[in-house]
């Protein structure tokens, strides 16, 4: 299976949909198809044996990832966002290589040995020539490489993720029905091309025949504009974008009425941002999607039913659901083990493992780490008695405070339920005597003293979960999708607490 | 007879446009047929001559995934066309599928 087939199918069973831009004026499936195909062969005739774009969301973004495809080459989209040196380090990673880049990026880059430039004004028009060349069949073997993403290293040297066009087919077609978009459905994308997110996105509307609108980059005002300019239905979010949105549509009053799914994903999503979001929006029907780009996406869902249920029950077990991220995907198998690799009981702790054919766990020049075909995630959770995943964090922020574990997810769920507290994050930082000791960062929303917050949390947690020290500030270090930068954070604890 | 060990192989139709991919494999060697007739691997010759038996006429819709409990067999139909699947004489079903919430 490839994207390709994903593509022609669209193309061929969709043919007289819209599939990208407004409804007057945007393109059909069947013209989605051929420009792919321009693109396709005249991706394959420039140099490299990769495809590299560094831009914002535009139309370029799909022709260019399955004319990659059809090329028979893998599609690397990069953090545009990056540093100067940085960017120009991982562009020297992916040479040799054709890149497609936006306004701006070709001056920064400079001369990369092994590195030709296109531009995205250059690529449409490629793709617009009714007289070019079409790439024709669906550009290579399911083993073939389909994307690149490099990881966003919030921890060290980013990694590059394998997703093979097995891979990412398999959760597609396992996770969508062909054709099965009603046809007024309309999804937003505003996460960026290099996002894992941004990836699926494009390939499961075209599977679902749903039309899509794009956001060159997100921007609260913006995404409401044209979500009630194009009467969207559908939406991916990330935790930060939605808070953001609310305060959009509550200063405005005017609501969102056309919407009737949002899913967020990409992060923890604080319980009072659902809640709120809920509230205001009753009328949607909200999924919690939890992913890495490892599994080519999503792996578990929390539905809109699972959501009213937890919400409206009074069972202590199911309320708790709202924190859990639904149940894994029918298509795959998720475990929770100990350190030792041993499944442990339902409702214990551990890390999640999951498997599946959407799974790759591979990264370029280091392989994969063969375990029976299980990936190892290194995220923290446990399994409900009904099967519901909980996600706890990243195993690698574990506080270890003399001798005892601790997610710093648990003390920032409680003290995000402070109304005085807007935001908090919490880490590790060296102690002489417990080895490590729990700090915290904090922005706060209204008076609140540090006294106050450790009472807060001794109250529902046990004292040695209790911050020993919380720093008042403006904000937190976010990455741009809205990911918490921890290993900033805790330089920054350490510096001011030892 | 044909073999269909491996996810990704495609077969086509020798009587209509059907097409379908692989996308699990059988546990034993199955007689996968379209329109009454054994199909071929893409890009194989296909036997000249054949016609669509009316008995398995009903059509072959594009994108639907059918699946074969016996075997294992899961396939998806990746072109569409007037004969409709069966392993020797017993059609082959749709697979059951629960839609999940769309989470892209």
């Amino acid at each position: 299976m490839h994207l390709g087939m994903l593509l022609e199918m669209a193309a061929d069973g969709l043919a007289d949909r819209v599939a990208l831009g407004p409804l007057a004026g945007g393109l059909t499936f069947a013209e989605l198809g051929h420009q792919a195909r321009r693109a396709g062969a005249a991706l394959a005739a420039m140099p490299g044996d990769r495809v590299g774009l560094i831009d914002l969301n535009s139309p370029a973004v799909p022709l260019t990832l399955f004319g990659s495809a059809l090329a028979g080459k893998p599609f690397v989209p990069i953090n545009y966002r990056l540093a100067d040196e940085q960017l120009r380090a991982i562009v020297a990673r992916t040479a040799p290589a054709t890149i497609v880049v936006g306004a701006g990026v070709a001056e920064r880059l400079g001369d990369i040995d092994g590195i030709h430039l296109v531009t995205r004004d250059e690529l449409l028009a490629l793709a617009a020539d009714s007289e070019a060349k079409e790439a024709d069949g669906w550009g290579g073997d399911p083993e073939d490489i389909a994307v690149l993403l490099f990881t966003s290293g919030t921890t060290g040297e980013p990694k590059a993720a394998v997703l093979r066009h097995r891979n990412l087919t398999e959760y597609v077609i396992t996770t969508v029905e062909f054709a099965g978009a009603a046809d007024d459905e309309v999804g937003i994308v505003s996460v960026p091309p290099y996002h894992i997110a941004g990836v699926s996105a494009s390939c499961s509307a075209t599977y679902s025949g749903r039309r899509t609108v794009q956001l060159e980059s997100f921007e609260p005002r913006a995404w409401v504009d044209l979500v009630r300019a194009e009467s969207v239905t559908h939406a991916m979010v990330v935790p930060t974008m939605l808070g953001r949105i609310l305060d959009v549509v509550e200063a405005d009053g005017l609501g969102l009425p056309s919407l009737r799914s949002i899913s967020y994903g990409g992060g923890p999503m604080p319980v009072p941002v659902i809640e709120r979001a809920v509230t205001m929006l009753p009328h949607v029907g909200f999924v919690n999607a939890y992913g890495l780009t490892e599994t080519s996406s999503t792996i578990a869902v929390l539905g809109p039913d699972d959501h009213q249920a937890a919400i409206g029950s009074t069972d202590p077990e199911v309320r708790a659901r709202l924190g859990s991220v639904g149940r894994p995907l029918p298509s795959l198998e998720v475990t929770i083990r100990d350190p030792a690799g041993v499944e442990v009981p339902t409702g214990e702790r551990g890390e999640i493992w999951v498997r599946g054919g959407q799974v790759s766990g591979e990264y370029l020049g280091i392989g994969r780490i063969e375990n029976d075909g299980w990936f190892p995630t290194r995220d923290e959770g446990h399994l409900d008695a009904g099967g519901y995943l909980f996600v706890h964090g990243r195993l690698d922020d574990v506080i270890v405070r003399g001798g005892e574990n601790m997610s710093p997810g648990e003390i920032e769920a409680v003290l995000i339920t402070h109304p005085a507290v807007e935001e908090a994050a919490v880490v590790g930082i060296p102690h002489r005597e417990w080895g490590e000791q729990v700090v915290a960062a904090v922005v706060a929303s209204g008076e609140v003293t540090e006294e106050e917050l450790r009472s807060h949390v001794r109250a529902q947690l046990r004292s040695s979960r209790t911050p020993e020290h919380i720093q008042f500030r403006s904000e937190l270090p976010f990455n741009e999708n809205g990911k918490l930068l921890r290993r900033v954070l805790r330089s920054e604890l350490e510096n001011a607490f030892t | 007879m044909s073999t269909l060990v491996k996810p990704g192989t495609r077969y086509k139709s020798t009587v209509c446009d059907t097409e379908v991919i692989i996308v699990k494999p059988a546990s034993a060697a199955i007689d996968l047929r379209c329109g009454g007739h054994p199909v071929v691997q893409v890009g194989e010759e296909a036997p000249a001559g054949l016609t669509l038996d009316p008995a398995f006429s009903a059509g072959t819709p594009l994108g639907k995934r059918f699946a074969d409990p016996e075997s294992g067999l899961e396939l998806l139909a990746t072109k569409a066309g007037a004969g409709s699947l069966s392993i020797g004489d017993v059609p082959l079903p749709l697979k059951d599928a629960k839609p999940l919430p769309s989470s892209d």
